[in-house]
């Protein structure tokens, strides 16, 4: 068998009777290697010193220099998921994931040369373009592939598989740390050997996800899921619609009655609603993430040390995790519409709360905002692609949910700009550096509103946006 | 499904969550000592 057969799609069709609890793993190994792309700011500071080693030197890049290589990996996170999101539904995941880890790895061999040779564009090019272009195909893959292996609770598998994104730089962030210490010495800082290890590492526990990843079988239906899809489609083709015959790509399988073309999804409104309620959820959380240690220290003057608020930074991080799968997993239940409605009103509630909190000196209750709104910012991330089938059907999820993700990338620029522009601004015009994120709360808390009413507004799509295999992929 | 049958479909699924299940694991641990000192 060659390797490229081995990666095709009919070569990934599960037997019969496959345990479909055995591919949460292969796409959990994707989003926990990809998610280190959220530790990145570990190598912010020896970053500032390849030169000069102990300390930094005139020739040495700047902070606002090193900022751009995760902002580059973001925008093409977006831009790839955009690009292949339709490639990879007829490639399929296997093929997809390899390609994923390929560039991920790949790209951190790259940056490490330009790291040794002192060249930013080559750390831009490897860790941005290739790095990000990992990020987009392995962020987007293993969702699609859950959404199809559990239409019953499609809510708690991607949120499974998102978790691990943010369970990544949990990872990443320690392990990062490790190897710099290791590689250290009086003329390294130990960047480009940890890159290079890195690489590797990554790479091949990807190739365990690219290994046991498997998609459905012609017809296959969880056996519990069967009666409730019946009742759901009535008189549509029999059970089973959404079989995928053995080498036959996505887009040749019969569709379900609901489902929606990649093109024709991005002409409804609710896919432009969808990209707005993405968009700024991740803008209100990404901004003050990213601020969260200095902003404790400085709304607790003498109050929070820099080790406790590292370890408020910790705490986040766990939130965030943690609500990727908890509220998630909720939207089965409750539904994708309330969820994101509680997301918003009661984010928008919490953001106008926490500066109130800081006024009291209450830092448990200003700890506690914080890990509830930071448990919907990941929360949103998670419930955004079952919102997708649930609107859109299962046929082109994964190219939607691509398209879906330029609202991160604008989010992940505009985020965090945003919230330093504001806070300079209130500085510069002599407001306290305590009270200087007041704005940036009540801003975040208006945003949220924002993304209420957006949500607010999302209805069924219309019956006539959806595929008909009689009519071409189209509208007509 | 004989007892034998259960115990091979079993393993795989088993050896697949430890794979992911041992670094994520040791990820959080790293990050809940950190933030313990957030109640020191």
């Amino acid at each position: 068998m060659s390797a490229a057969g081995f990666l095709d799609r009919s070569r990934c069709i599960a037997p019969p009777g496959y345990d479909r609890w055995r591919v949460p793993p292969a796409a959990l190994a994707i989003h926990l290697s990809i998610g280190q792309a959220y530790a990145f700011s570990v190598f912010n500071l020896p970053l500032t010193k390849i030169l000069g080693v102990t300390a930094p030197v005139p020739e040495d890049w700047k902070l606002t220099t090193i900022g751009w290589i995760f902002s580059v990996a973001i925008v093409f996170l977006g831009l790839s998921a955009f690009t292949f999101g339709r490639w990879l539904e007829e490639a399929g995941p296997r093929k997809a994931m390899f390609a994923s880890a390929s560039c991920f790895g790949g790209g951190f061999l790259v940056a490490a040369l330009g790291v040794q040779i002192h060249q930013i564009w080559l750390v831009y090019l490897g860790y941005g373009v290739l790095g990000g272009i990992g990020l987009g195909l392995g962020y987007i893959a293993p969702v699609s592939t859950l959404i199809k292996w559990f239409p019953d609770r499609p809510g708690m598998a991607t949120g499974l598989a998102i978790m691990g994104f943010g369970g990544g730089a949990m990872i990443g962030s320690p392990l990062a740390v490790a190897l710099m210490d290791f590689f250290k010495s009086s003329t390294s800082v130990g960047v480009a050997e940890a890159f290079v290890v890195m690489g590797i590492l990554y790479f091949a526990f990807m190739m365990f996800g690219v290994f046991t990843v498997q998609v459905p079988g012609p017809g296959w239906l969880p056996a519990s899921y069967t009666a409730k899809r019946k009742a759901e489609f009535g008189a549509t083709p029999a059970v089973p619609t959404i079989g995928t015959p053995a080498g036959r790509s996505n887009a040749e399988r019969r569709p379900m009655a609901k489902d929606v073309h990649v093109n024709e999804a991005i002409r409804t409104p609710q896919f432009w609603l969808l990209w707005v309620v993405l968009c700024l959820n991740v803008t209100a959380g990404i901004g003050v993430l990213g601020q969260a240690s200095p902003m404790i220290q400085e709304m607790f003057p003498g109050g929070v040390s820099a080790q406790a608020a590292a370890g408020f930074v910790g705490l986040l991080s766990l939130a965030n995790m943690a609500g990727r799968f908890v509220w998630s997993s909720a939207s089965d239940i409750i539904g994708r519409r309330r969820t994101y409605m509680v997301y918003f009103a009661l984010g928008a509630l919490l953001y106008a709360s926490v500066p109130s909190a800081g006024r009291m000196e209450n830092a448990t209750l200003f700890v506690a905002f914080y890990c509830v709104i930071m448990s919907m910012y990941g929360g949103g991330f998670a419930t955004i692609p079952a919102y997708l089938r649930d609107q859109f059907g299962e046929m082109h999820v994964g190219a939607i949910h691509g398209r879906l993700l330029t609202a991160w990338s604008l989010a992940g620029v505009a985020g965090p700009v945003l919230v330093n522009y504001i806070r300079e601004y209130q500085i510069n015009h002599g407001v306290a550096k305590g009270d200087a994120y007041s704005a940036t709360m009540y801003l975040m808390a208006g945003l949220l509103v924002v993304g209420f009413v957006a949500n607010w507004l999302v209805q069924s799509v219309h019956a006539t946006h959806h595929y008909n295999p009689e009519r071409g992929p189209m509208r007509v | 499904m004989s007892e034998r049958d259960e115990t091979f479909e079993l393993r795989p699924r088993i050896i697949a969550w430890l794979v992911v299940g041992i670094p994520l694991a040791w990820g959080v641990a790293q990050v809940t000592i950190k933030s313990a000192a957030l109640f020191q």
